[in-house]
């Protein structure tokens, strides 16, 4: 699934790095842990959280995601933004709550993370 | 074995929202001696989880990352107040972290474990009242 298909499933509105919207996703992970977040192996993941600061955007850079959807119309900073830009991570914010964005893209087959023994 | 390549970092233990900078950057240098984008991750997140400890515990302290041929070792080292029961702080879920520290999305007490498992060793000594030292081998080949 593309990120732009994401963006079009939850309603969300791109923040930032709109030139990688057709890059892939293969899994998601909705979570305000990030600990649980680094616990899990994701490839091309996307990460749907409630949690807004910097930690947010360091955690998906360390494990290389490739977009961070904040949910319930949380809003990053200027300097998280910054941060993602960096690592050409696309930002995004929906109004939905978490376990809404994450149902639906769930069942629209963006599938959840491998656990790492 | 040859000398290995050492990156030095200081971790400023009074500002959270800047934690994890000493992560970044040597995940820049490992990619830049070309290391595989799976021991990169690994590296990085272990000493992103062993950063974020040395901040939210410890008031901050150092990271030495040597790369050698065979293998990337990371030595966290910080003067803190120590670890207790170092068992107990391995167990997956127990943390002595603040509301404050989990309002923020760390203290779930994964941090430890984490380390642990995207480590191939990993040793720790800690004396209450002085400090901690982690340190952590990842094998390269």
């Amino acid at each position: 699934m593309t990120i732009r298909e994401i963006k079009d499933l939850i309603g969300a509105e791109v923040l930032c790095c709109e030139q990688n919207l057709e890059r892939d996703a293969y899994s998601a992970c909705g979570c305000d842990l990030m600990s649980d977040v680094l616990a899990y192996v994701k490839d091309q993941a996307v990460l749907l959280t409630g949690l807004v600061n910097p930690q947010v955007v360091r955690t998906a850079e360390m494990m290389d995601m490739i977009c961070i959807v904040f949910v319930r119309s949380k809003t990053p900073t200027k300097e998280m933004l910054d941060l993602a830009k960096e690592s050409g991570i696309v930002v995004m914010k929906c109004n939905k709550r978490l376990y809404e964005a994450c149902g639906l893209l769930y069942s629209n087959g963006l599938v959840g993370n491998k656990v790492k023994d | 074995m040859s000398e290995p390549l050492v990156f030095h970092f200081d971790i400023n233990g009074d500002d959270f929202s800047t934690a994890g900078q000493a992560s970044v950057q040597i995940k820049n240098n490992l990619r830049q001696l070309g290391l595989s984008p799976e021991i990169i991750r690994r590296v990085s997140i272990a000493m992103y989880e062993g950063e974020i400890n040395m901040v939210i515990h410890a008031n901050g302290g150092t990271a030495d990352v040597k790369v050698y041929e065979d293998c990337v070792e990371i030595i966290l080292a910080d003067n803190g107040p120590g670890i207790k029961d170092i068992d107990m702080a391995m167990k997956e879920g127990y943390s002595t972290a603040s509301d404050s520290t989990r309002s923020l999305g760390f203290g779930a007490g994964m941090g430890l474990p984490n380390m642990k498992r995207y480590t191939d060793d990993m040793k720790i000594d800690s004396t209450v009242g002085v400090g901690t030292t982690v340190t952590m081998k990842i094998n390269i080949a």
